[in-house]
């Protein structure tokens, strides 16, 4: 378990970093927390000529929030999110998701815009990027001038594994917007052991009105589709507090709008199954953490 | 006394190293070494048609290329089947890089050697190997069946077939008021230490000889082993097991084919070789366990009495048989654990399959036998209604029974008679610890709350510390330093400490004073090896033994120069002393001066020892005949068979009613090894065993496709368990010596694994309310099942 022979690249700035990209093209791969690539290389299932490490790119290692939007760079680790308290008050959703990534030594190393440019449909971030409307940025450079493009959930990911990015890209990049007060989400998912890819997980975002209604839901899921897929449950919980949702069209909703697949751990309906009731767990949770919720129902 | 450190709950020294990460693993040695890498077939059957390693010859650092026809005659002959049995009438080993035949995925096909690991392995993705498809056959049932042999010469792909039988159970169940049939499944796991097999050998040219270090649980088995192959003197073959990161019965095998391969090609090449497993070569080239099929039949009386029990099964042992057929003996041997069986039938098939061969994992097939018996008494309690912890009760082997003959003929070659234990005694104290009466209240308070509970226990006896013998050397240094050394070797069990505590409590020395060398030939060349629980009732009696020498000696020439009655003399803190008289002392490092007529004045203690020397009389030698000089002893001890011991489990669990997951709620544990030499490290045996336990009961198992792929060949996929799945563990020990040995202790080391899988299920079926015949169970598994039971009932 020892990589192939490759060539090392660590520019220090990302104009360097978009100049050595656009030269290698598609012989290049990004090394940000290789908590992916790493074992793939030394699994020897992946060859790039040329890995480029953006690690010592020091203006890639932000975490902005600013007043529409937590935007994260490339090498902002999920550990430095995850405590980020000013993050996790513009956007919960982002720290009840990350803590059910992976090991805290795994979040220690690993980035939250690697783990999206890696489209696995297992990462718990790409329905955090997809429930709430969030984009990543992708930039290149050609001639020395850099170009940008900002592209949601459903344009970025293609396939497992697959994504918009093209060859000479980086992505530079997410955005997930602020979490209006009103709303609120959750993250609920089922791993075999603690911290393992979750064999279905459910993000959720239900939005109360001032009575205490549910005015919107919806809802993201990771490990039963080949890309993560939002489902909007509005029309079927919308118009009656969460005490008197009809859960159970929810959950039928989205078992009928998954796909998922079997594989060592699950079958296909065991999954479609969780789909269910994670998606009733979610949703509940969630809904209690409007600032609209009900005082009585809040633990519910 | 400060030295009674026996019993005592006594911190293990080799923590601070361990756990700073101080520990000298094989890895950590031979910076410089050349690398070894295999090529290793894709094929679980196949035939080798062709080896092209032109493509790896421009690999830069490359060293060499070894192919089968490359070995010398010894060397290409196939690997040696460890421990012959009669039943075993076809036994198959592999060679040591396959010849023309491959019969799992995995299995060594060539052997490059490289300046480092990096480019063995560049160079080993070069070398082009064509094979010839063979149809591969994958679990029991596919061998059963026999449609395709793994190998053309076994007929059947049976290895073996074995029948013991105590009374005649057929009749017994056909008499029997009550029958139950029903049959099991237990899927494979394997042993997965943290560190893998590794192999470094260096080879001294001038002085024709060869130093290999090897993470094993055996030194001596792997010297002998390499001396005989590769035809060398064994006085010039020193093997030495460094720090080893866990070996849980995979390294007890030997010699591996790199154990042989590594060693010849540093003497070929004139240069140090390393070979360091990776973990995904350990997946599908270490040796495995487990996997059984049971068929059981069972007859018992109204009070749920066992009148017969009659079982059959299958056991697969993959590819080959290079360690015998240990395993399904000890299923078989083991499996009555506490109870009277008035009549018993037991027979098995151990079968080929294309898979990783089969040798013993913690617990060594116990957990199987455990399952079944356990199993079957749970089923007898459900039918008739009883509680499943009377109809233990009415069924155990009684303390007054003891020693107990179970009438058929164990591992070790010798009958299996349990030595001691009080098993009513043990079952009073588990239902005790986990409150079994109280459980209704708990159970109907959580499912007030919409929690589903259950409960379930699971009982073993397991016979430890099979011989035939180990040895212990005890030397008392003239710096007062008590060098102890043993030949067997140690995984992270705590053999410094204890071992240390025996002489420490023998010899009457401060435990400072007492350091411990396992391991390693140089320092102890006739050993066994550490499995089947023994190292501490083997070597720890061999110790205590030599000890005792030691200390006679050790008192005698204090006496002579003090001029005082033997008999009269004790040892405390390191002096020598006259009883009641404590100015007649002389210190124990002036003891060893004084044991050695050649009395060089290097040290003070030489200096001051001179003024208790005797004139020596003229006309006897300085060394009477049959005495040594020096203040040591070397002794074995060599049992007349195991010694049992015994435990008992009782788990809490509670399952999602939602997600069909299951959690451990509480786990505890009675356990009776005799006399504890140190309550804290049985602890930590028994932990370590209780997450092995969990790990097979609700993760581990080897996903073989019909390919004979092992699909879930890495950590990611084998779902080994974290610390967050590992319940907390709560214990009790009862100690019932045995009369067996010096010391009465019995072996701790593989007990907490064995009943898991039987209580596990226990409770599970508890909660569920139907039965659990297979193990492990994933929560997709119980979501099938309820579904399953769910349409039965609808139906």
């Amino acid at each position: 378990m020892k990589p192939p022979p490759f060539t090392y690249h660590a520019p220090a700035t990302l104009a360097e970093t978009l100049e050595v990209l656009a030269e290698l093209g598609e012989d290049a791969k990004v090394l940000a927390g290789g908590q992916s690539l790493i074992p793939l290389l030394n699994m020897r299932l992946a060859a790039p000529a040329h890995l480029v490490d953006v690690n010592g790119v020091s203006e890639l290692d932000v975490v902005d929030v600013g007043p529409d939007e937590v935007r994260v760079g490339a090498i902002a680790r999920h550990a430095r999110i995850e405590r980020d308290d000013g993050a996790a008050a513009a956007c919960p959703l982002l720290r009840q998701a990350l803590r059910l990534v992976a090991h805290a030594v795994i979040r220690n190393r690993g980035t939250t815009c690697g783990s999206l440019a890696h489209a696995d449909p297992a990462g718990e971030m790409t329905a955090v990027l997809a429930v709430l409307g969030g984009t990543v940025r992708l930039a290149s450079a050609a001639a020395g001038r850099v170009t940008r493009r900002d592209l949601t959930a459903g344009k970025f990911f293609v396939a497992p594994l697959e994504s918009s990015l093209r060859p000479g890209e980086l992505l530079e990049s997410a955005g997930f917007p602020r979490t209006p007060a009103s709303t609120g989400t959750a993250f609920a998912e089922v791993a075999r052991r603690h911290g393992d890819y979750a064999l279905c997980g459910i993000a959720a975002l239900v939005d109360l009105d001032a009575g205490g209604e549910i005015a919107s839901a919806r809802v993201g899921t990771i490990s039963v589709t080949p890309t993560p897929l939002v489902v909007d449950l509005t029309d079927v919980l919308a118009g009656v507090p969460p005490a008197r949702a009809d859960l159970a069209a929810a959950r039928e909703k989205v078992m009928a709008h998954v796909d998922p697949e079997a594989d060592l751990h699950a079958s296909a309906a065991y999954r479609r199954h969780l789909a269910g009731v994670l998606t009733e767990r979610a949703v509940r949770q969630a809904a209690a953490r409007s600032a609209h919720a009900p005082a009585e129902r809040g633990a519910a | 006394m400060t030295t009674q450190l026996f019993g005592q709950p006594v911190e293990r020294r080799e923590d601070p190293r361990l756990l700073r990460g101080e520990g000298r693993y094989v890895d950590d040695l031979g910076r410089s070494a050349a690398a070894a890498a295999f090529v290793r077939s894709p094929h679980a059957h196949a035939r080798v048609l062709d080896v092209d390693v032109t493509g790896a010859l421009n690999v830069d650092g490359l060293l060499a290329v070894y192919t089968f026809e490359d070995l010398p005659e010894r060397v290409a002959q196939p690997l040696p089947l460890l421990i012959p049995h009669p039943a075993l009438t076809h036994p198959r080993t592999q060679y040591a890089l396959a010849r023309d035949e491959i019969n799992h995925v995995g299995e060594a096909v060539v052997m490059v050697v490289a300046t480092d690991r990096y480019r063995a392995e560049d160079a080993a993705e070069r070398v082009a190997v064509t094979y010839e498809p063979l149809a591969p056959v994958v679990g029991l049932e596919q061998s059963e069946a026999a449609r395709t042999l793994v190998h053309a010469d076994v007929p059947g792909n049976r290895g073996a077939h074995m029948v013991q039988q105590v009374g005649d159970a057929p009749a017994a169940i056909a008499a029997a008021p009550h029958r139950l049939d029903f049959r099991l499944d237990i899927e494979r796991s394997a042993s997965t230490p943290l560190e893998g097999r590794g192999v470094y050998a260096r080879w001294d040219a001038q002085d024709d000889s060869l130093r290999v270090y090897s993470s094993t649980q055996t030194p001596t088995g792997v010297r002998a082993a390499i001396a005989a192959i590769l035809e060398l003197a064994d006085a010039k073959v020193e093997v030495i097991a460094p720090d080893v990161g866990g070996g849980f019965g995979v390294k007890i095998m030997h010699p591996w084919p790199e154990e042989i391969l590594v060693p010849w090609a540093a003497r070929t090449l004139g240069r140090e070789v390393k070979w360091t497993e990776d973990r995904r070569e350990h997946f599908v080239a270490a040796n495995h366990e487990r996997a059984q099929e049971q068929h059981v039949s069972v007859g018992f009386d109204d009070e749920g009495r066992i009148l017969g029990l009659d079982v059959t099964f299958l056991h697969d042992h993959g590819a080959y048989t290079p360690y015998g057929i240990i395993v399904p003996i000890i299923t078989s041997t083991q499996l009555p654990g506490p109870y009277r069986l008035p009549a018993y039938r037991v027979e098995f098939s151990s079968l080929y399959t294309n898979t990783v061969a089969v040798t013993p994992y913690r617990g060594a097939g116990r957990p199987q036998g455990v399952f079944a018996m356990e199993r079957t008494v749970d089923r007898i309690a459900a039918h008739l209604g009883l509680d499943r912890t009377e109809v233990r009760a009415r069924n155990f082997v009684l303390p007054d029974e003891m020693p107990y003959d179970l009438g058929l003929i164990f591992q070790d070659g010798r009958p299996a008679i349990y030595d001691s234990g009080d098993f009513p005694e043990s079952l009073r104290m588990l239902k005790e610890l986990i409150d079994w009466d109280g459980f209704t209240a708990v159970r109907a308070a959580a499912a007030a709350e919409g929690r589903r509970l259950g409960i379930g226990l699971g009982c073993y006896v397991e016979g430890t510390g099979v011989g035939p013998y180990e040895g212990g050397h005890v030397h008392v240094e003239t710096n007062g330093r008590v060098m102890v050394s043993t030949g067997l070797s140690t995984q992270g069990q705590g053999h410094e400490t204890v071992f240390a505590q025996i002489v420490a409590t023998e010899l009457g020395v401060p435990m400072a004073d007492v350091h411990v060398t396992t391991g390693d030939t140089r320092r102890f060349g006739y050993a066994v090896g550490t499995f089947a629980s023994r190292a501490a009732v083997m070597s720890g009696n061999a110790i205590a033994l030599a000890a005792r020498s030691v200390r006679a000696k050790a008192v005698k020439v204090a006496a002579d120069a003090l001029e005082a009655n033997p008999d009269d003399m004790e040892i405390v803190d390191g002096v020598v002393r006259v009883k009641g008289s404590p100015a007649d002392a002389i210190p124990l490092r002036q003891v060893a001066v004084l044991s050695n007529p050649l009395r060089y004045s290097f040290s003070e203690e030489a200096k001051a020892a001179t003024q208790f020397a005797a004139p020596a009389d003229p006309d006897e030698p300085p060394i009477p005949r049959g005495e040594a000089p020096g203040l040591e002893s070397r002794d074995y001890y060599s049992p007349i068979r195991s010694t049992f011991a015994n435990g008992m489990h009782a788990v809490i669990v509670e399952v999602d009613p939602d997600t069909a997951e299951v959690k451990v709620l509480r786990y505890a544990v009675v356990h009776d090894c005799g006399n504890l030499i140190n309550p804290r490290i049985v602890e930590g045996q028994i932990h370590g065993g209780v997450a092995q336990g969990v790990a097979g009961a609700l993760y581990e198992r080897m996903a073989y496709d019909e390919h004979g792929q092992l699909l879930n060949a890495s950590f990611m996929d084998f779902l080994m368990p974290y610390a967050t799945e590992v319940p907390r563990i709560e214990t009790a020990h009862l100690q019932t010596p045995s009369p067996l040995n010096p010391l009465g202790i019995k072996g701790a080391g593989e007990a907490g694994v064995i009943p898991g899988a039987a209580a596990i299920a226990a409770a599970i079926e508890d909660a569920e309310g139907y039965p659990i015949m297979r193990m492990p169970l994933s929560p997709d598994d119980l979501f099938r099942l309820r579904r399953e039971h769910a349409e039965e009932a609808a139906s």
